[in-house]
């Protein structure tokens, strides 16, 4: 490791933008004679559109064009989709609803777009917005997943009988049914896990430019993968074909999922623009992203977990409801199947496992993948009953977590994952040493002496990340391939930009992909620049999710700079007049071994591009292009402590102890890991403790539409983490990288929960643990 | 936010003179309620009347025990006030715990309590101090000039000026934060001050009732036995007539006034 390279505390080069205020966002951008648009959104959670009248808004001051759905489809713009196709356990395909950008005779959740309005500055667009009539009749709505699947329930689309999307299961159900009826103890628990609004930082927002003379159109948008963004909008949207579409995703602040899909604005900002002639701006306010972001989780599950007298897990049965909101957003249907129910095994050898997930239509936004997807679930199931059943069974909690560890590599699970490395013991070791477990009873009684109840709880978890090979999530379902791709230019003064298709949100890919090449080709971290977000620029890409653009994405740069690094090489014995396998690069510069012949790197590049002595029929130029599958996914893995104290009087919980002992793989810059890790956690925490979107069950209106009443976790929420890590190399990329974005996220809310109910000594309780929620439940166990 | 006149009052005369010519006049104090609600384009004034410029409205007078704050004095400096924190800190204490150090920089205590937000402080401190609310015409007692939610015996047109009361023996203020907006979703004001001559404990309580602030006569009665931590343990307070929303039920408010109660003695009495 040098100062710069690989393993190196680096400090972020983005930084100095960002925390000057010099970052550029989408709403920083301007076209000239560009044009502010506003929404028309439903304030019915379901209701039919009887009429649009739009005369009194037109007739506004500055008011360029009010354009409706009838006329979006008109012009042929197709229905939004979901790209993961899923077959229900009877073989029928996944029931789609259609979901037009502007709704046209129905709206099916709060904020459901109608109309949109252009118009001279954003304040007119939205004067003349409320200025639209829209006749609407109300219908019945319905929010609650369980009750959207029972007779009776208001039905959203014709396409889903009964409101069930599918109805899929995974793994062996009869040698499931058949270990928990002969087994010795069975742990049963009904688990939800709540509903979240992602609240990134930056709002979605979109701006579309039409260019007449090109016939080319230039949508800018708060994008985690613009080639997707391009590829979907021309493939299935119609809205312009892939040659004639450049999507920009320029500096985007926080994504955590939500960022992945493309939504309705994007797509009509673009079209309006086309039909306007006039460049239109959209940024979403804190309220629309409330209502109309992407929410995340939402589950409700039955849960069965069998032991046999030696207290090893002999079976694993597990039956969820999945709410999926009023439409099937981009990557719905993968999230609480592939990748959920298969990561059911945890870190555990579980013989025989079996999952059923029905996913369901609400009259509530519309539910994917968020910091996590399907994991955080996946853990949270596995590792509240985990502790639940140390409970039942009387053995301590790291024990019987242990006892049942995978512990020969590479493990095949019975839910299609095969585990290639890890060291589950070792995590634990070390988190358990790093929160003083063995002390924890004497904390306990200091912390009775001062009124509090003191409690400590902890999460096994393991993820996966980097989503691979592509033929096999293909084989899944999958729309897209999962590879990435990248390019390296070595510039002919030897300074170098690496083009990748990864896209960076807040994850410092400026500063990482920076120090791969810096180690690479030992040159100086400034002389190396990312490209990336702009698919005029870069070649397609699949962007960032997953935690995958560590253990993918500079996986192809790896692979790119083997290319370079190959070249260079063969160019520098030419002009040294040496063997190529004699050439090593150190210091910038390139050398023969065992010799003072050297060059150094930027007159390698230079001759590269001068072409005046270059070896026997190569090609000019420096540049080199890799596109990288993955051979499996990688799994990261871990084991979480934490230790709450709870204020009786008033439901109080106050972490007091949190620690974090992970397994990443081998890691690029240890700040930026560590950084991922307290973020994840934070969000884990707010999950666990804060966060709870909520729709009132009658009227299906959203009652946590602003941080009023959504509570987003603070600093003062916070204990100082303590963060470690004992790391295995995934042996499935090159780097050795397994991916760090997520797992703060997966494995914290059950050892939060884990915690306040060992404080308080009742184990049913819902996650966020409010302050109401724990007063409540000691209230209720006084009076028993 | 939709369009709006701006007019910048010189003085109180002049901000009530110029309130008499739009069709829906707002005052504007520190506008951190206001500006909020006209952002999400809740509220709609069509003329605005600064009143953050007129110097007669700014400024703390303490003399003895008597205490004068002037309506437009921030919270800022209600925390940080010599004079005041000498004679009653309880009240200082208050304020620096308001919002944030945005909030506080730009709140005053005259707009809080026009405003009269049932989860806001500054109402239970008024009512627990039995102190009297000065306007440009009129002076009123606390206990009247509170009415309901978002309501106050304030006339069209009326501005509060100052804010008038005597320093207590004793007081202290607790609360309990909603989670999400942090303000109060539970506070108690207690005051050991005299009327006629007498001990007279005061209880206030902010957040919690469905008609905004009230005292509590569970708790006056139990600290006017003894204004002891100690006296309010086990004290039951009703729960009708309190708020229930999905951050608190009534139930869990009215334990929320006891143990708020319970801290705020304590507080009154270190």
């Amino acid at each position: 490791m040098g100062v710069e390279g690989i393993g190196a505390r680096v400090a972020r080069k983005e930084d100095r933008r960002f925390v000057t205020g010099a970052g550029r966002y989408v709403d920083d951008m301007v076209v000239p004679g560009m044009k502010h648009a506003a929404f028309v959104r439903s304030p019915y959670a379901h209701a039919d559109v009887k009429k649009i009248d739009v005369k009194a808004a037109e007739a506004m001051p500055g008011v360029i064009a009010v354009l409706t759905g009838k006329q979006l489809k008109g012009d042929g713009i197709g229905n939004l989709i979901c790209g993961w196709m899923i077959h229900s356990k009877d073989g029928t395909p996944m029931k789609m609803g259609a979901w037009s950008p502007l709704a046209v005779d129905r709206v099916r959740y709060v904020g459901d777009a109608v109309a949109i309005v252009v118009a001279e500055t954003k304040g007119q667009a939205r004067d003349a917005a409320e200025a639209v009539e829209v006749t609407y009749r109300e219908k019945k709505a319905v929010v609650d997943p369980a009750r959207a699947l029972a007779k009776g329930a208001p039905q959203l689309h014709p396409e889903a009988e009964g409101n069930l999307i599918y109805d899929w299961e995974i793994g062996d159900g009869k040698a499931v049914d058949a270990a928990i009826a002969s087994a010795a103890h069975v742990t049963r628990l009904h688990i939800v896990n709540n509903r979240l609004v992602p609240n990134a930082i930056e709002p979605r927002a979109a701006l579309g430019h039409y260019d007449k003379a090109e016939d080319h159109f230039t949508c800018w948008t708060t994008s985690q993968n613009p080639h997707v963004a391009r590829l979907v909008m021309s493939a299935f949207y119609n809205v312009a074909p892939e040659n004639k579409l450049r999507v920009i995703a320029p500096d985007v602040g926080g994504g955590f999922g939500s960022k992945i899909f493309i939504y309705p604005e994007e797509i009509v900002c673009l079209w309006a623009s086309k039909r306007t002639g006039v460049p239109v701006k959209w940024v979403a306010d804190r309220t629309e992203s409330f209502m109309t972001d992407a929410h995340g989780r939402d589950h409700v599950t039955e849960v069965e977990m069998a032991f046999d007298k030696d207290n090893r897990i002999t079976a694993l049965k597990v039956d969820t409801i999945a709410n999926f909101g009023a439409y099937m957003s981009l990557f719905s249907s993968s999230v609480p199947t592939y990748l959920y129910a298969t990561l059911l095994s945890g870190q555990y050898n579980i013989p025989a496992i079996h999952a059923n997930v029905r996913a369901v239509y609400t009259n509530t936004s519309p539910v994917d993948a968020y910091r996590g997807a399907g994991r955080p679930e996946a853990t949270y199931v596995l590792e509240r009953t985990m502790e639940t059943a140390a409970r039942e069974l009387g053995v301590s909690p790291a024990e019987l977590r242990r006892k049942n560890f995978v512990t020969q590599f590479p493990h095949q699970t019975p839910v299609i994952m095969a585990y290639d490395a890890g060291d589950y013991a070792a995590s634990l070791d070390a988190a358990m040493k790093a929160a003083d477990y063995a002390g924890f009873s004497e904390r306990k009684k200091a912390a009775a002496k001062k009124g509090k109840l003191r409690g400590i709880g902890m999460s096994c978890y393991i993820e996966a990340c980097g989503i691979a090979p592509s033929a096999a999530v293909g084989s899944l379902g999958a729309g897209v391939g999962l590879w990435e791709s990248a390019e390296v230019r070595v510039n002919a003064v030897g300074t170098i930009e690496v083009l990748t298709g990864s896209h960076s949100h807040g994850q410092g890919h400026e500063t990482t992909f920076a120090q791969l090449v810096a180690q690479r080709l030992s040159v100086p971290l400034d002389t190396v620049s990312i490209v990336h977000g702009d698919t005029d620029k870069v070649q397609m890409g699949m962007g960032t999710y997953g935690s995958r653009s560590g253990a993918v994405g500079m996986s192809a740069v790896f692979k790119a700079l083997d290319k370079v690094e190959a070249k260079a090489k063969k160019i520098a014995a030419h002009l040294m007049e040496a063997d190529e396998a004699d050439i090593v690069i150190e210091n910038g510069e390139l050398k023969v071994a065992g010799t003072d012949k050297k060059l150094p790197w930027f007159q390698v590049a230079l001759a590269s591009y001068t072409a005046h002595n270059l070896p026997a029929g190569m090609e000019p130029g420096l540049k080199e292009t890799a596109f990288y599958d993955p051979s499996n996914f990688t799994f990261p893995a871990g084991c979480y402590i934490c230790e709450v104290e709870i204020d009786p009087d008033t439901g109080v919980t106050e972490i007091v102890q949190f620690v974090a002992a992970d397994d990443f793989g081998n890691i690029i810059n240890p700040m930026i890991v560590e950084g991922q890790v307290h973020g994840g956690i934070a969000q884990g925490i707010g999950q666990a403790l804060l966060e709870g979107c909520r729709y009132d069950p009658a009227s299906g209106q959203l009652v946590t539409a602003s941080y009023m009443d959504y509570t987003m976790p603070r600093a003062d929420d916070l204990p100082s983490f303590k963060v470690s890590t004992s790391n295995t190399p995934c042996p499935s990329n090159p780097l050795g990288i397994k991916g760090c974005g997520e797992a703060g996220a997966i494995g914290s809310p059950p050892a939060v929960i884990n915690a306040v109910t060992d404080a308080i000594g009742d184990n049913d309780l819902t996650m966020p643990a409010t302050p109401l929620k724990v007063w409540t439940a000691l209230k209720a166990a006084t009076r028993h | 936010m939709y369009s709006l006149n701006y007019h910048r009052a010189s003085s109180v005369a002049d901000a009530v003179k110029l309130a008499k010519k739009g069709d829906d006049v707002k005052y504007l104090a520190g506008g951190m309620t206001l500006i909020p609600a006209m952002k999400t384009r809740l509220s709609a004034p069509s003329d605005l009347i600064d009143l953050g410029h007129i110097g007669e409205l700014k400024g703390i007078k303490v003399s003895g025990k008597n205490v004068t704050i002037g309506a437009g004095t921030t919270h800022a400096e209600v925390a940080a006030n010599e004079k005041l924190k000498a004679v009653c800190p309880a009240v200082s204490d208050l304020a620096a715990h308001i919002g944030d150090p945005a909030v506080r920089h730009k709140g005053t205590i005259g707009g809080s309590i026009a405003n009269n937000d049932p989860a806001a402080d500054y109402p239970a401190a008024l009512l627990a101090l039995d102190a009297t609310v000065v306007t440009n015409k009129r002076e009123i007692a606390a206990a009247k000039f509170f009415t309901g939610l978002f309501e106050t015996a304030l006339k069209d047109g009326e501005i509060v000026t100052a804010v008038r009361f005597t320093a207590p023996a004793k007081a202290g203020y607790e609360k309990f934060r909603n989670p999400a907006s942090r303000y109060a979703m539970t506070g108690v004001f207690v005051a050991k001050g005299k009327a006629n001559g007498k001990d007279d404990v005061r209880v206030a309580v902010t957040g919690a009732g469905e008609n905004g602030v009230f005292r509590s006569k569970e708790i006056e009665a139990a600290l006017s036995k003894k204004f002891d931590a100690a006296a309010v343990e086990g004290v039951k307070v009703p729960s009708k007539n309190l708020m229930s929303d999905i951050h608190a039920s009534a139930d869990y408010r009215a334990a929320l006034v006891v143990v708020m109660a319970k801290r705020a003695t304590a507080k009154a009495n270190s």
